[in-house]
């Protein structure tokens, strides 16, 4: 039986998530386009550079916060149903889905309100929204309910936990269960950084209920978020490595045990991280700054765990498919399988994210590259491709299941991850190579003709080779794009009927969950270690800079 | 739980590049490299009186230009506003080639960014806090400051210039 036979309710819930998601990935897609091609100056028609900031902040928005938050809420319902063997969609569930709808429709709005500027609202304060520059009020209203319904999906996939636990006393906890529990643990335990940040500080400061905030302690509260949030994006993918990719290269994952040994070091480690983006802030002592940067260091352990589990378990996968040899068993995995190819290539690139990230991590080689176009080129690469290529190419593979249509336009299923993986090879190494020549990130023309002594000099190659580059990718992943949203569109469009050529039956690890000892699914345990390396990481200096008043040094909003 | 030798191996180098990792970064701060890092030294400000123009009215920050500290050090106070630096963008800062510069940067607005072209000199710049940075100026040449941190609509017209001149040809470095 098909997800979508067996689980209706469910099956429409992640649908609808899905349409949400997707339609913010086609408007920020669009906005990323006129980006590449305004700031490399090959194309300045569509808005004026003011307006470009608008573009910018909907472009972050959009894909960063609506495109990724709408697509793990749903992806997760289906990996606890199908995990769990029950139905999770109820009232619950419409009610986070409806409260993240509500926020994003009041963020979009104040978002794209800037471009009509006889309103007077404007939210053009970017995807990090640092104060003192200050968005309308429903901004902030509109982030805050998209955080608030996240955690409702969160509650609705342990109360589903419960119920089963109840039913089930001595089992292993299903691995894709495991994997979204400790996902959400981590998200939990570092949201409520923004939340703050939002909520106390924020909306009534924008409301004018207070006069004031310290500029930098909103932005310790938001950092406090930001990495980890790089980690709830990552997660999913890595569900997905984990439990779908050995499947689709025709093999099974390894080792379940070392599954949850690596969810567990996210859990732990990716929230005493958020100073590495403040390396370069005045009013943190260097201390703080370096024990971020050894614990962000250590995260690269279960990344770099995961690249062995992946790249082993394609390979016992292509081995069953007849493969031989040391490398020449690439050749018999799926090539022509969209949803492998785009997963499998989505790995590949955030092989290479995760080397420029840790340029990002170093303490003193950072400042060489903070805030230069390198940035982007890292994160393109990292939420950018390995998670949302990831996200397009399981959908190839979830979408006929939860809808129960045949996947249509194949062909250019097919071509899609190939187009994403080269635009993004040239648009990526061209942003990466702009910024070790110091080229800004954030900017509408990043060029200063007129100011004496701004000159970027390329290590390799030019400056000019470097914006067509860039402009050239962003158009192709643009049309890629295109394709997948034809491919879903066309599909979702289909009858219902005949073969799926998919199934949701996963087998079971090479060395299952039974080898892996019982104190890895102990929850509370790695939520409470998680709790005190938080405390030990930040709360001296939080602690310093509440007792000398909580809102002073204190900024008044300055409106965008 | 059983672990595939393979992967005990590449665990370990794992860890190894991890260890390595952090030694480069050690190394660079408080070996031989030893590169300055921005931290809390510039102490905190009023960003409201930077905002009147009242220097007077802060102990960390000073009206903003070249003041000579000691013979071959100075100090320059930079102010980042949208959408310019001052000094630095109607005027170039002035140092003189072989000196040490200490720069001070605050803004009385928004959060902006000071980046040195092509060099490893940037840090940001926060309303209340004194970014605190010391810079040894080697040769005569012309540098470009841009601001690296969206900060408003004009922020792509927002830089300015530090001139390096011959230490024979300086006439700066007495703003007070």
């Amino acid at each position: 039986m098909t997800f979508v036979e067996e689980y209706p309710d469910d099956a429409k819930l992640i649908r609808a998530c899905f349409a949400v998601s997707f339609g913010a990935l086609g408007i920020g897609g669009l906005f990323g386009l006129i980006q590449a091609l305004h700031r490399t100056g090959v194309f300045q028609g569509f808005v004026s550079s003011s307006d470009y900031y608008t573009v910018l902040t909907g472009h972050g928005v959009l894909l960063a916060l609506v495109f990724t938050t709408f697509f793990i809420a749903g992806f997760f319902v289906w990996a606890v149903t199908r995990s769990l063997e029950q139905s999770i969609a109820g009232r619950l569930a419409w009610t986070w889905f409806w409260l993240m709808m509500v926020g994003t429709v009041l963020a979009a709005v104040a978002i794209l309100a800037g471009f009509v500027p006889g309103l007077g609202i404007s939210a053009d304060v970017l995807f990090t929204f640092y104060a003192p520059m200050a968005a309308h009020p429903i901004f902030y209203i509109g982030a805050a309910l998209i955080i608030v319904g996240s955690w409702i999906a969160g509650a609705n996939y342990f109360l589903a936990y419960r119920r089963w636990r109840a039913a089930h006393p001595d089992e292993r906890i299903p691995l894709q269960t495991f994997m979204v529990l400790t996902t959400f643990l981590m998200w939990y335990l570092s949201s409520a950084g923004v939340a703050v940040e939002v909520v106390v500080f924020l909306i009534p400061w924008s409301l004018g209920l207070i006069q004031t905030v310290d500029p930098l302690l909103t932005r310790t509260l938001f950092w406090y978020f930001g990495h980890p949030v790089v980690y709830f994006w990552l997660l999913p993918a890595y569900v997905v490595w984990y439990t779908i990719l050995p499947k689709l290269s025709g093999g099974r994952l390894l080792s379940d045990p070392l599954a949850r040994v690596v969810f567990v070091l996210f859990l732990l480690l990716s929230t005493p991280t958020g100073f590495h983006h403040q390396y370069l802030d005045p009013g943190i002592a260097e201390g703080f700054k370096f024990v971020a940067m050894t614990n962000t260091m250590f995260l690269l352990l279960p990344s770099l765990m995961t690249a062995f589990t992946v790249v082993a378990s394609m390979e016992h996968g292509a081995r069953q498919r007849g493969g031989k040899g040391y490398v020449s068993w690439l050749r018999s995995l799926p090539w022509d399988e969209p949803a492998f190819v785009g997963i499998a290539l989505s790995g590949l690139m955030f092989a290479a994210g995760g080397f420029s990230g840790m340029v990002n991590a170093g303490l003193n080689l950072n400042y060489l590259i903070h805030n230069t176009i390198w940035v982007p080129g890292h994160f393109h690469l990292t939420v950018g491709t390995a998670f949302a290529l990831t996200a397009m190419a399981v959908t190839y593979w979830l979408f006929p299941q939860i809808s129960g249509k045949r996947l249509q336009l194949k062909t250019a299923a097919l071509v899609q991850p190939y187009l994403w993986f080269f635009g993004m090879t040239l648009m990526s190494n061209a942003m990466h190579r702009a910024g070790l020549a110091g080229v800004p990130r954030r900017t509408a023309e990043p060029m200063y003709p007129d100011t004496p002594g701004v000159v970027f000099e390329g290590v390799v190659g030019g400056i000019g080779e470097m914006r067509l580059q860039i402009a050239i990718g962003g158009t192709l992943l643009f049309v890629s794009l295109c394709l997948f949203l034809a491919v879903i569109g066309a599909t979702w469009l289909a009858p219902r009927g005949g073969t799926l050529d998919v199934n949701g039956v996963i087998p079971e690890p090479l060395s299952g969950a039974e080898a892996a000892p019982r104190v890895l699914d102990n929850l509370w345990l790695w939520t409470a270690i998680a709790v005190v390396l938080v405390a030990l990481t930040y709360g001296i200096p939080l602690w310093a800079w509440i007792v000398d008043g909580v809102l002073t040094p204190g900024s008044p909003p300055i409106p965008v | 739980m059983e672990v595939h030798r393979y992967e005990r191996l590449w665990i370990a180098a794992s860890l190894l590049i991890v260890v390595a990792w952090i030694g480069t970064v050690t190394w660079g701060a408080v070996g031989p490299p030893g590169i300055q890092m921005i931290d809390d030294a510039g102490g905190t400000v009023d960003a409201g009186a930077i905002a009147d123009s009242d220097y007077g009215a802060t102990d960390t920050f000073r009206e903003p230009g070249v003041y000579q500290v000691s013979e071959n050090h100075y100090a320059v106070y930079v102010v980042a506003r949208q959408f310019e630096f001052e000094p630095g963008s109607a005027a170039a800062i002035e140092v003189p080639a072989g000196s040490r510069v200490t720069l001070y940067v605050t803004s009385p607005d928004v959060i902006h960014g000071f980046s040195v072209v092509g060099t490893n000199v940037n840090a940001m710049v926060i309303p209340g806090q004194v970014t605190q940075m010391t810079v040894d100026f080697e040769e005569p040449a012309t540098h470009g400051i841009v601001c690296n941190e969206y900060c408003g609509a004009g922020h792509h017209t927002m830089a300015g210039t530090i001139e390096v001149v011959p230490a024979d040809e300086f006439e700066g470095g007495d703003a007070a």
